[in-house]
């Protein structure tokens, strides 16, 4: 490694009062106040997820009673999709790297950078109360009219939370388009972009499209709930699934809010650690947008039981296949980037081919849910639990550890443990296919979700199940301990660890409050490996 | 795998070892490339592994062909799947003609079902064996959803709405039933059974208890309590329509547009009396919403496909005896 002194002035030591984080207009200072309520939030999400686990390996509900247990899974649900998968790589790693990435001293909108972390803070308190007094447990969809009418528990407080950090969604969506738009350095034209910025670009359509969706939707839910309005009940009038067309509306390109960003991240990492341009650029950039763009045509694939025209499920089973296509070209485009590369097993590549392990399994299992005939049986049970858990942390939360063990020695100028990271990466592969792969076999054997108590049968699967979520939770804390004890005892990175192509690396570690001494000029597209002269610096 | 732990639930119907076969194949389909991919991967991160760091890749960018393949190619395996997978659809979806009806009512945490013989029974339900059974189904609160896996059967219950699934048993036993929609505190706890038997066992099973009065004749009950019968007479002339014949025919609606009257059409204008009104009548009957609850609306529904297509009184136990053929045949022959 390197020898070089961590440079004076840094983004972190500029100024280091309370008042001076809380009133950042920085893109990276804002990262990392991201990274700490989600990080907050991810931990309480695994909690109420130990909750679930522990109870469910017995039979009987013993553990906790029917009520706790779903607030726990419905607490957990609502913590890590809207204040963890949502926010975690676009709002952490794509505040701190993406303005760095195309050569920009910050956002288009520094203020309104702020702004969105403000709302995203005050959406997560109104939801951190409601699961204090008491929860909510009517599931992370909020299916009416169970949500509107019958539910005791805090639902619209929790409505009221989410509908709150949506708006943040929108600002960080709105403002990282603006950016990517006219914020670009000199010479950064859009086929020099990293492929990271085509994912957050794609990324924010979906936010500013999908976003007010859920929040108009969530207000509906208010008015029945609160004023009696007849939306959702068909004793007012209304139609209950109506409210499942809204909310899916919104939610199924949602899920590419969480997957598309961390699809970027793995294209950056897999590069630089191949040491060659991603096989099939353009392919790879397009296929962002075509997900982006389709996903907001599937959503009716979680309503094949609910009483929809069978030919609409036709039509909507048909969009769901054509979906699947742009994952698998970009799958395959990051399997032959590794031919002929000089690939060094570091930790965050370690964590990219954790990454495309899970998400293959995740993606191919999207094809029995998007099958009509298959749906029916599966729909509902431990197998859509497992399919959507192998995308959203298989494919997201992998990710974005790949991300964050890449970018850390940039975000804090120092290396965590080599061999730590190794370790973490390959147990939470390991802890995770035990946790999810014998929930496949037990939704095929028809256990429903949301189960406090189950028939003795299903018993096994679910003891291997919940044995894989400790090994999960060993792994995750790993990694919150090596990365802390990095900040303190971590050796200096260097301005470019990693012998990466990107303008990121081009600046200190920690970088400039500006980022740049000068504003960079772009020459050659983003992975050019293969023409550099100086190997690692 | 270790032994004991089953991998596959019962095949306990004519569609299951459809669904099944669907799924075997889209599992080898699936398999197939994810070994594919993940054994290129591996091969490749360790033929090419460089442990200094320092060297770099192949200048190699992309190839137009390899693209297009790995596109084209799963398309037409995907569509191969979605095709294969529609027609399963449609044969869980479509009930042939001639089934057993049995009507449930989901209601937290329970399901009801009722026998057009009369019988009810509470999360339990008692079927032949080798006969089409449709189960028609509602909810009386918030939404669940009846899934029996042995069958691969599955649809929501949806408080205002009818929905059904239907199965032919293939095996004498005992099978789950579920509730798989999430429907508040005791989720867990709205299973119960379906109990397979022997037609002649089950023939028994019918007959010995029971409230002794058939839906049909129920519904005539109410149709006579309700005082339905003052304006829908038999021949026609009162205020509203005669209901004589009408069940399973296309009917032409004050607006012009046509109805066919089914199930959800009969319960609608049982509750709804309004919204859809017959050409040629006014808007005169009053809504029953409160008056008669949902097992009484699938009694009179039941009443309603049992009159005679034309002339004569209503004789509901005759026509609940032989089989109303313009109606969907409740005891009809298989």
């Amino acid at each position: 490694m390197t020898t070089t002194v961590l440079p004076r002035v840094t983004y972190l030591n500029v100024r280091t009062t309370v008042a001076s984080w809380l009133l950042t207009k920085d893109h990276k200072r804002i990262g990392i106040l991201y990274l700490l309520v989600v990080s907050f939030a991810f931990l309480l999400g695994g909690i109420f997820a130990a909750g679930v686990r522990i109870e469910l390996t017995t039979p009987e509900g013993d553990f906790v009673s029917a009520d706790t247990y779903n607030r726990l899974f419905t607490m957990h649900g609502v913590a890590m999709v809207f204040f963890v998968l949502i926010p975690a790589v676009p709002a952490i790693l794509g505040n701190f790297a993406m303005p760095l990435m195309i050569g920009a001293r910050d956002v288009a909108f520094p203020k309104i950078n702020l702004l969105s972390w403000y709302v995203f803070v005050i959406g997560f308190l109104f939801t951190l109360a409601a699961m204090l007094f008491g929860g909510v447990d009517t599931g992370w969809t909020f299916y009416t009219p169970y949500s509107s009418q019958a539910s005791n528990s805090n639902v619209l407080l929790t409505g009221i939370g989410v509908f709150i950090a949506g708006f943040s969604s929108i600002l960080t969506g709105l403002n990282f388009m603006v950016t990517i738009h006219r914020m670009r350095a000199p010479g950064m034209t859009w086929f020099r972009l990293p492929l990271f910025v085509w994912a957050l670009y794609a990324t924010s359509l979906v936010q500013i499209l999908g976003t007010p969706v859920i929040a108009i939707t969530v207000l509906m839910l208010a008015l029945e709930r609160a004023l009696g309005f007849g939306i959702f009940d068909p004793r007012l009038g209304g139609d209950p699934v109506l409210f499942q067309h809204l909310f899916w509306f919104y939610s199924h390109p949602a899920v590419y809010i969480m997957i598309l960003p961390p699809m970027g991240v793995i294209s950056e990492v897999l590069a630089c650690f191949s040491r060659k341009s991603i096989f099939g650029y353009s392919f790879v950039a397009f296929s962002s947008l075509a997900i982006a763009v389709f996903g907001f045509l599937v959503w009716a694939h979680h309503l094949f039981v609910a009483g929809i025209s069978p030919y609409s499920a036709m039509v909507f089973s048909f969009l769901s296949f054509a979906v699947a296509i742009p994952s698998a070209v970009k799958t395959f485009n990051w399997a032959a980037t590794l031919y002929r590369g000089a690939i060094w097993w570091r930790a965050p590549m370690i964590w990219v081919f954790g990454f495309i392990g899970l998400f293959l399994v995740g993606g191919l299992t999207g094809l029995f849910l998007a099958s009509l005939g298959l749906d029916v049986h599966l729909h509902d049970t431990y197998f859509v639990v497992a399919h959507f858990h192998y995308i959203m942390v298989g494919g997201a939360i992998m990710g974005y550890f790949a991300g964050l063990h890449y970018w850390w020695p940039k975000i804090t100028g120092r290396m965590y443990s080599n061999g730590l990271g190794t370790l973490a990466a390959m147990l939470v592969f390991v802890g995770f296919n035990l946790t999810f792969f014998p929930q496949f076999i037990l939704g095929y054997l028809g256990m429903p979700r949301r189960y406090h108590a189950y028939p003795e049968e299903f018993q096994v699967l679910n003891v291997l199940s919940s044995a894989g979520a400790s090994l999960l939770g060993i792994g995750y804390t790993l990694i919150a301990c090596y990365l802390l004890y990095s900040l303190w005892k971590g050796e200096e990175a260097g301005a470019n660890p990693w012998g990466a192509t990107g303008l990121e690396w081009k600046t200190q570690s920690p970088p400039l409050p500006e980022n740049f001494a000068q504003t960079p000029i772009v020459r050659e597209g983003a992975y050019e490996y293969a023409k550099r002269e100086t190997k690692v610096a | 795998m270790v032994s004991g732990i089953p991998l596959f639930p019962e095949q306990a119907s004519t569609l299951a070892p459809e669904v099944d076969n669907l799924y075997f194949f889209v599992t080898a389909v699936t398999a197939f490339f994810a070994l594919l991919v993940v054994v290129v991967v591996l091969v490749f991160a360790v033929k090419y592994r460089d442990r200094t760091g320092e060297k770099v890749g192949a200048p190699i960018h992309g190839s137009l062909p390899l693209e297009l393949g790995w596109s084209i190619i799963p398309f037409f395996i995907s569509m191969a799947i979605f095709a294969w997978a529609t027609l399963v659809f449609f044969h869980i979806v479509r009930a042939p003609d001639q089934t057993l009806e049995v009507y449930s009512t989901g209601k937290r945490w329970m399901w009801r079902f009722q026998h057009i013989d009369g019988q009810a029974e509470i999360n339990e339900l008692h079927v032949p064996l080798g006969r089409p059974i449709r189960v028609i189904f509602t909810s009386e609160d918030v939404l669940h959803s009846l899934y029996m896996p042995a069958f691969r059967v599955k649809a929501d219950a949806i408080p205002g709405r009818y929905s059904s699934i239907w199965f032919t048993p293939t095996q004498v036993g005992e099978f789950h039933l579920f509730c798989a929609e999430y429907c508040g505190t005791r989720h867990s706890g709205m299973i119960g059974r379906v109990v397979v038997m022997e037609p002649n066992e089950y023939q028994a099973w019918l007959s010995g208890g029971g409230s002794g009065m058939s839906m049909a004749a129920r519904g005539e009950q109410l149709f006579q309590q309700l005082g339905c019968v003052g304006c829908h007479l038999p021949d026609g002339s009162g205020r509203g329509p005669s209901l004589l014949g009408k069940y399973g025919i296309q009917e032409t609606l004050a607006t012009g547009a046509t109805v066919t009257i089914d199930d959800t059409y009969v319960r609608e204008s049982i509750l709804t009396p309004q919204m859809k009104l017959v050409a040629g009548y006014g808007p005169v009957m009053p809504t029953f919403q409160g008056l008669v609850n949902e097992q009484g609306v699938m009694s009179l529904i039941e009443y309603v496909k049992s009159l005679p297509r034309t002339g004569g009184p209503p004789a509901a136990a005759q026509a609940s005896a032989a089989g109303a053929p313009a109606a969907a045949p409740a005891q009809g022959p298989r």
